[in-house]
């Protein structure tokens, strides 16, 4: 496969990781935290853990957008689709993420209300357009890189006039995440960061520099392919034993600095931040995702159906907040693998197979086995 | 009063409710439409049932549902996929399958002419695995009952007295034998559903692979522990359902198993793994060490199995985990699909 094979390359992995190896310094440990689902995903699909020493350590962070969603908005989602007039719109993977009691989007569907799983949001439109006595509601989720498709299909329903159309806007940013997780009450255990891939072709690489600057951490941009993730671990790995912390691009083929002005551009002229947005695993962060702004009233679902704000407690045992913080891993958990599992999952971290805790579940757990093999 | 009835317009007419009914209409659609396509002694005598002599062995039987959306898919459609589906559960016992039956649910409004395909495909997917099609049902639902049609099956088949394929008799060191590339069934039927349309060659692999098991049983006898079709939840699937069966662990290798560029490049952009994509005229089957090699030769030497290859080995390992050094250099596990990757693939 062209442009994609060449980023998998066996012998320039192995060096690589021997480079690693090399440089990294036995005497002290290295934790990265990589912040998106697509590299946790990475680590896990190509055994990258395999190929890294003892003393570094991958944190998986939680850049998964459905992961992070809360049950609250799962809820509120549900309300939305039982209602006779919608038909609501979203993207395959919402379909299993736990609302409150063990409910679901899977479940609703399954129950009556109209549910349709949609590849694009120009599939949204055109349900629009076919269901013209229906309110056809989009369910919108992401981080920076889904909300100008977002934006394009919002322009779109406008330039049709569409008059049955709406948006449920759950669009979350990047930064305020990693904030969040740098200003935690508790010391965190995270020597360095890679930087989200597709996050960063949108957003650039100048948002990420006071986490350099301010907080001292090294991140380096990277792609999702596993030669690009072993050169960043690589990258950061320099970072550590030269003392600099800087924000640096290994993903160049696709990043640059200032981001893509037009995307940035739209997105703002649609949407504005949210004082406030709950995260699953994370709690309330202040300003860390996107609402339609005023003049895009009439297409919010929010404000269309009056939908009252749910808000649902995590589960007090579930471990998600210090394992996204790297303060302890999937099998510090209780609920890991006994009430947590990819087909009931409780937490942020097993809900998306790109989470921590489903990632370790499904590729992470016969190390463990080796490990106790070979103890 | 005449007798006299109007021919069924194949071109275009359609079912309606009085085709289930029991009556004149039925007996016409039955006659004018399945015998035509499946045509065998047995039908021709008309009977609710048939009568067939048994022959000496075992016998295996096995049933099976088609719901398959869309009806129609490059390399094949309904009809053909339900007679090749029911052959190959009867021939992963290393079986000769034999007979089969075929129950149809109509929704009221499907159009003769694609009856008569999907009808057509199966007489000629039976003709060409050498069995018949020897009873069947009609049943005609109100529109919005049904997507289409359903089909389902029932096979029967003759096993020889020397084999007893089973997964408990897989050993520590066994070889794993994939008859070809995974996932073309999958991303074929995936190329043309609603929303989702994009071009590609891939065409489904399904096929009956009795003729194919026959040759590896020819050369390898006993020495074949088990076979399976890794149809819904792909290789993955399967994999980790012989690993309990037989309490044993399983390591693969990436780089040996093979996968067209056009189905990686689908799987890619749809954020699948080709491992866990159906297939329906793939095999896997588990062998001793000893005849490992003649049971693959016996294999690329048939047509279904031209890309066979040996995937990996069997491990002993109490907690049955089937792993897999990927093509990078690095180890992994391979597990079951969590929920539904694609509904209605078969």
């Amino acid at each position: 496969m062209k442009y994609a094979d060449e980023f998998r390359d066996k012998e320039l992995a192995v060096g690589l990781a021997r480079a690693i190896r090399a440089k990294a310094d036995p005497a002290r440990a290295y934790r990265f935290m990589e912040f998106c689902g697509g590299h946790t995903h990475a680590i896990a699909r190509y055994g990258l853990e395999d190929m890294l020493p003892e003393n570094v350590r991958m944190i998986h962070g939680p850049g998964c957008p459905v992961c992070v969603l809360p049950a609250g908005r799962i809820d509120m989602a549900i309300a939305l689709a039982e209602r006779p007039e919608v038909i609501l719109c979203v993207y395959g993977d919402l379909m299993r993420v736990p609302g409150s009691r063990g409910s679901s989007l899977l479940k609703a569907k399954a129950r009556g209300a109209d549910i349709r799983m949609v590849y694009s949001t120009l599939d949204a439109i055109a349900l629009a357009e076919q269901n013209p006595g229906r309110e056809v509601v989009f369910f919108a989720i992401g981080f920076e890189t889904t909300t100008p498709p977002t934006a394009v299909m919002i322009r779109a329903a406008e330039k049709k006039q569409l008059a049955n159309f709406s948006v449920f806007c759950n669009h979350v940013l990047t930064p305020p995440a990693m904030r969040a997780i740098l200003d935690s009450d508790t010391p965190i255990e995270i020597d360095g960061f890679v930087g989200p891939a597709h996050v960063s072709t949108v957003i650039g690489t100048e948002p990420y520099a006071p986490f350099a600057r301010d907080d001292g951490k090294p991140v380096v941009i990277a792609g999702f392919e596993p030669l690009d993730m072993m050169q960043a671990i690589l990258m950061l790995v320099e970072q550590v034993n030269d003392g600099r912390h800087e924000v640096e691009n290994q993903y160049r083929r696709a990043v640059t600095g200032s981001g893509n002005q037009r995307a940035i551009r739209e997105v703002a002229e649609i949407f504005e931040l949210r004082d406030q947005f709950e995260w699953r695993g994370l709690g309330s962060i202040p300003s860390s995702a996107l609402k339609l702004r005023p003049a895009f009233a009439h297409l919010d679902a929010e404000l269309r159906f009056e939908m009252r704000e749910l808000v649902v407690a995590d589960n007090p045992a579930c471990e998600c907040p210090a394992i996204l913080r790297g303060l302890k891993k999937p099998v510090d958990c209780k609920l890991f693998g006994t009430a947590c599992t990819p087909e009931t999952p409780i937490g942020s971290c097993m809900v998306s197979s790109e989470g921590a805790c489903a990632a370790h579940w499904t590729y992470g757990r016969f190390r463990d086995h080796q490990r106790r093999l070979a103890s | 009063m005449s007798m006299h009835q109007r021919r069924l317009d194949l071109k275009n007419g359609c079912v309606d409710l009085s085709h289930g009914a029991g009556g004149r209409a039925m007996a016409q659609l039955i006659a004018g439409l399945f015998h035509e396509a499946f045509g065998n002694e047995w039908l021709a005598r008309g009977n609710d049932q048939s009568a067939f002599d048994v022959a000496a062995g075992r016998m295996v039987m096995t049933t099976d549902g088609y719901v398959v959306s869309p009806l129609f898919f490059p390399g094949g459609n309904i009809g053909s996929l339900a007679v090749h589906g029911t052959v190959n559960d009867i021939a992963m016992a290393g079986a000769k399958p034999l007979y089969l039956s075929a129950s149809f649910i109509i929704e009221e409004g499907f159009r003769f002419d694609d009856l008569k395909r999907i009808a057509d495909a199966m007489g000629e997917a039976a003709r060409e695995a050498g069995i018949a099609i020897i009873t069947g049902d009609t049943k005609v639902v109100e529109r919005g009952k049904a997507d289409g049609v359903f089909i389902s099956t029932a096979g029967v088949g003759v096993l020889p007295d020397s084999l007893d394929l089973s997964a408990d008799k897989a050993r520590p060191g066994d070889r794993v034998l994939l008859s070809g590339s995974l996932g073309d069934h999958g991303v074929a039927i995936m190329s043309k559903r609603q929303n989702l349309t994009f071009d590609t060659e891939i065409v489904s692999d399904s096929a009956s692979l009795h003729g194919l098991v026959a040759a590896m049983v020819a050369a390898g006898g006993q020495g074949i522990r088990l076979m399976r079709d890794p149809t819904r939840g792909g290789l993955a699937a399967t994999m980790n359902e012989i690993a309990q069966q037989s309490n044993l662990g399983f390591r693969l290798q990436e780089e040996a198993i093979p996968v067209k560029p056009a189905v990686a490049a689908a799987c890619e952009l749809l954020g699948l793994d080709p491992l866990h994509v159906a297939n329906e005229g793939k095999l896997v089957a588990v062998v001793a060490p000893d005849v490992t090699d003649a049971v693959l030769a016996a294999m690329k030497a048939h047509p279904l199995g031209r890309d066979a290859a040996d995937i990996g080995e069997a491990v002993a390992d109490d907690h049955r985990f089937v792993q897999m050094a990927t093509s990078f250099g690095g180890g992994r596990i391979v597990d079951w699909l969590s929920g539904e990757q694609l509904p209605r693939i078969c």
